[in-house]
């Protein structure tokens, strides 16, 4: 019996997760290509939700897809495109089709995608949609009204260890932890330095945190991703490092960035894991991990544990 | 406080008034005076373009404040030009707008769109402070509303998109959460913002929102 994600958290090994990005559209063979590449590879798969702002096919049916193949998909929920009614239906429908893992955030703000005259809802935000997954395992919706079957779920949320200032982000972390963050993928870290302070503080608490890795391509794509995408600030440093690459070798230049950047988060014990993010590039993936000296990081069997998730 | 308009494009405006060759134009003396958008000198403004395109401008009025009953007595002083136009445009926001509407038959054309309420900074400098959401928590920002300076109207911020204190949305634009940090920091009370905030309430009173003041016997 395979162990569920909340077990390889707790199982003291070096976690990694990975996302896989929808298509826009309803052609799903890369999708489903891409979960096939990876979905033994790591602890669980995260399926974004129109990441960017940008419509896309939706998080719970790439993570059914992930069910049906086997894996262990983290439903992401955003709290920008559905209220609170329609958050908790989609939760009770990710129940039933057995998918345990979600990841709570407040979403990208409209403007920044492709959709600009959309209405952002933002009924709800991470703090307060993670609370309801709580009240929801309870038994009751945030009407108060009683549950005819309730939910279970291993729920996370996101940090930014390098936001400036970073006292308001850390605020808002220890909220999460108290509404029921059991994880933490965090926004991409570049800063070793700086995130092994943000491990001092985040370590009194039980949260278990897996430092994002976001795969740089080139010096272009690390400027435009400073510019454009919320909560990424690549250094100098690192796009100078991809410009000074030889023609057609930035990428390969960028997986070793990143598989060196996990193999010292690993070395120095600074976190519980990584979530690898190759935004648009799933491909790689296990190159990045091959980088980083990890081999297979999916458990196969779990000491001691019985029965279904 | 001051309604906040701006003028419509010309071209939305000539398409509206495409079907009407006599208008009667309206502007009002308080805040679009103020905005500059529907005082005397753009009522002005606005004749001399409509008189180009051809259309008869049958006359004019700075209505001292197009919101208030009075208008209806404002409106009946000049009858005659009114009777003789085939549509009234207003220069005044739409709370103008809609009294007009309440005491004329004829189409009622709005030639500004209202934008917010605004708080004056300094003349000609007008901020949304304020999204009329019915449940107040200014005692706990300091002072900065969540709704209309947070452009995802969180109450618990911040977001993960926030740089240096700006907003993910407008680089330009202060991050409502870091500065409500900020204050509350200075006055010893981050408890405030430390403390979890239940989803708001989106509707205390249903829209259309109203309110009698009876006064006490």
């Amino acid at each position: 019996m395979a162990p569920s994600f909340r077990e390889i958290l707790n199982s003291g090994n070096f976690v990694v997760t990975s996302e896989i990005g929808p298509p826009k559209g309803t052609n799903i063979e890369k999708m489903l290509h891409h979960i096939d590449l990876l979905k033994d590879k790591v602890a669980a798969l995260n399926v974004t939700d129109h990441q960017s702002s940008v419509m896309r096919f939706p998080s719970l049916g790439g993570c059914l897809a992930i069910k049906e193949r086997g894996g262990d998909p983290i439903l992401q929920m955003t709290c920008r495109d559905r209220n609170r009614l329609a958050l908790q239906a989609e939760l009770l429908i990710a129940y039933t089709r057995g998918i345990r893992n979600v990841l709570c955030l407040t979403g990208d703000a409209v403007p920044v995608g492709d959709h600009k005259e959309a209405k952002g809802v933002f009924d709800l935000d991470s703090v307060q949609l993670l609370r309801a997954i709580r009240q929801m395992e309870s038994g009751k919706d945030l009407g108060g009204n009683d549950l005819d079957g309730a939910v279970e779920f291993c729920a996370g949320a996101i940090v930014t260890p390098e936001a400036r200032p970073i006292e308001p982000q850390l605020l808002k972390f220890e909220k999460k932890v108290e509404s029921g963050a059991e994880f933490f993928q965090t926004q991409a870290v570049y800063d070793l330095d700086n995130f092994a302070r943000f491990m001092q503080y985040a370590r009194q608490f039980p949260s278990k945190i897996l430092a994002g890795i976001v795969l740089l391509v080139s010096a272009r794509m690390a400027k435009y991703m400073n510019e454009n995408v919320p909560g990424i600030f690549v250094p100098q440093h690192l796009i100078d490092e991809l410009a000074s690459a030889p023609k057609g070798e930035a990428l390969n230049r960028g997986i070793e960035i990143a598989g060196q950047m996990i193999a010292a988060l690993k070395k120095e014990s600074l976190c519980d894991g990584v979530h690898i993010m190759a935004i648009g590039r799933e491909e790689v993936v296990p190159q990045i991990m091959e980088a980083a000296g990890l081999t297979n990081s999916k458990p196969q069997t779990s000491p001691g544990a019985e029965g279904a998730h | 406080m001051k309604s906040i308009t701006k003028q419509k494009p010309f071209d939305e405006i000539k398409e509206q008034l495409d079907r009407f060759d006599r208008v009667y134009i309206a502007g009002c003396g308080t805040c679009a005076t103020m905005t500059r958008t529907g005082g005397r000198e753009e009522v002005m403004n606005m004749k001399g373009r409509l008189e180009e395109l051809g259309k008869l401008v049958t006359g004019w009025m700075v209505i001292p404040t197009a919101c208030d009953e009075m208008t209806e007595t404002a409106m009946r002083e000049d009858k005659g030009a009114i009777q003789n136009a085939n549509c009234i445009l207003v220069m005044a926001c739409a709370l103008g707008v809609h009294r007009a509407s309440l005491y004329i038959d004829k189409p009622v054309i709005p030639a500004l769109d209202t934008l917010f309420i605004g708080l004056e900074d300094s003349p000609g400098d007008f901020r949304e402070v304020c999204a009329q959401c019915g449940q107040c928590v200014l005692g706990e920002t300091a002072g900065i509303c969540p709704l209309t300076a947070c452009h995802k109207g969180l109450l618990n911020g911040p977001c993960g998109g926030t740089n240096n204190g700006k907003c993910e949305v407008d680089k330009e634009k202060d991050c409502a959460w870091t500065l409500i940090y900020q204050r509350l920091e200075a006055q010893g009370r981050l408890d405030l913002m430390r403390k979890y905030h239940a989803p708001r309430n989106s509707n205390v009173t249903l829209s259309p929102r109203m309110i009698k003041i009876t006064s006490q016997a």
